[in-house]
């Protein structure tokens, strides 16, 4: 597991640091905070709240998963049922307000190839930050949805106790494993995008 | 793996949910703290000092927060050691490429901006305020 998450962090590095270089070689760049600026149900001029929303959840879920990782190896089946099932409900929470930000932006005209967004200076803005964008956050995106079914595979396992029969939690340990490097993966794309 | 896994259960027993309590309470506020800094940075200019300073900040904090995360909810801190070597040690080639690469896109730009004055010169056009529905005036610039 830590060598395929290894192989991933090169890839996801890959990805941003392509970003960090189109950004160094640019000669303006949009300002994040007038680009994602809008809350649901609030509105306009509201920069980074959302994004710190999304963040929380991702953290929080990511505590819950450990806890889910630590009751399995306290062989205590309850306990890993209710962290996973909380774990899979942070992981569809930030999945369906990735998917709202991105009908958003859509709805601005922000997708790939086309940029309705102005650089800081007021000067014409290259495609390159909505292409970086959604490609980045969709990648991670994809990785999200695929550690809730993960997730979800591991809490019908637990469920059919095929863990207790194994005798040992520790395939919830590498799903585990996979779903903090999803958080950490955004711990980065969030500073990346949404800060700097 | 199973040895490992053996090695990282005998070692965890003792830290246990204090532990990953106290680890959420780091993160939380160093998320709180780089919020924070996002907006306290939100209207200064965009090419000063201060700004580079601050992003400079948050760049340390989320290396900061990604050490707590790979270190304990990931426990790769209560591995053996040849097992942290293995992973820590190839990562360590993105601190090159970083400055490697960061390094070539800004010498790009300024090597571009000496000798295409008519591409500087576009990039320095600000575009008129944009009225709703109507397509902008594409000043269509070949990325690359």
């Amino acid at each position: 597991m830590w060598y395929f998450l290894m192989s991933d962090a090169f890839t996801f590095g890959a990805f941003l640091i392509a970003y960090g270089t189109t950004r160094f070689a640019t000669n303006g760049w949009p300002d994040p905070n007038k680009v994602f600026e809008s809350f649901p149900g609030l509105g306009h001029g509201y920069p980074l709240l959302f994004v710190s929303l999304m963040t929380f959840i991702l953290i929080i879920s990511s505590v819950t998963m450990v806890l889910a990782v630590q009751a399995g190896h306290n062989m205590n089946k309850r306990s890993v049922v209710i962290n996973l099932i909380l774990t899979i409900i942070g992981g569809l929470a930030f999945l369906s307000c990735q998917a709202w930000e991105w009908t958003h932006l859509h709805a601005e005209h922000a997708w790939w190839g086309q940029n309705p967004f102005l650089n800081a200076d007021g000067t014409q803005s290259t495609t390159n930050f909505t292409n970086f964008f959604f490609t980045i956050t969709g990648f991670h995106g994809f990785h999200v949805f695929s550690g809730v079914i993960i997730n979800i595979i591991m809490l019908i396992m637990t469920l059919s106790n095929v863990f207790e029969k194994r005798g040992h939690y520790l395939m919830i340990e590498k799903a585990g494993l996979y779903w903090h490097f999803v958080d950490l993966v955004w711990v980065f794309v969030f500073t990346c995008f949404y800060l700097i | 793996m199973e040895q490992t896994a053996e090695v990282t259960h005998h070692e965890h027993s003792g830290g246990g949910t204090k532990e990953i309590i106290k680890v959420t309470i780091w993160l939380s506020v160093l998320t709180v703290v780089e919020l924070g800094l996002g907006f306290l940075m939100m209207n200064w200019p965009e090419e000063s000092f201060k700004r580079h300073l601050v992003k400079g900040i948050i760049v340390i904090l989320m290396l900061w927060k990604a050490f707590f995360i790979v270190a304990y909810f990931m426990h790769l801190k209560h591995e053996i050691k040849n097992m942290i070597m293995t992973i820590v040690v190839p990562l360590l080639l993105f601190v090159w490429f970083i400055i490697a690469f960061l390094y070539d896109g800004n010498s790009y730009k300024n090597l571009r901006n000496e000798y295409d004055p008519h591409k500087k010169e576009q990039s320095t056009i600000k575009v008129e305020k944009k009225e709703e529905g109507e397509e902008k005036p594409e000043v269509k610039k070949a990325v690359e």
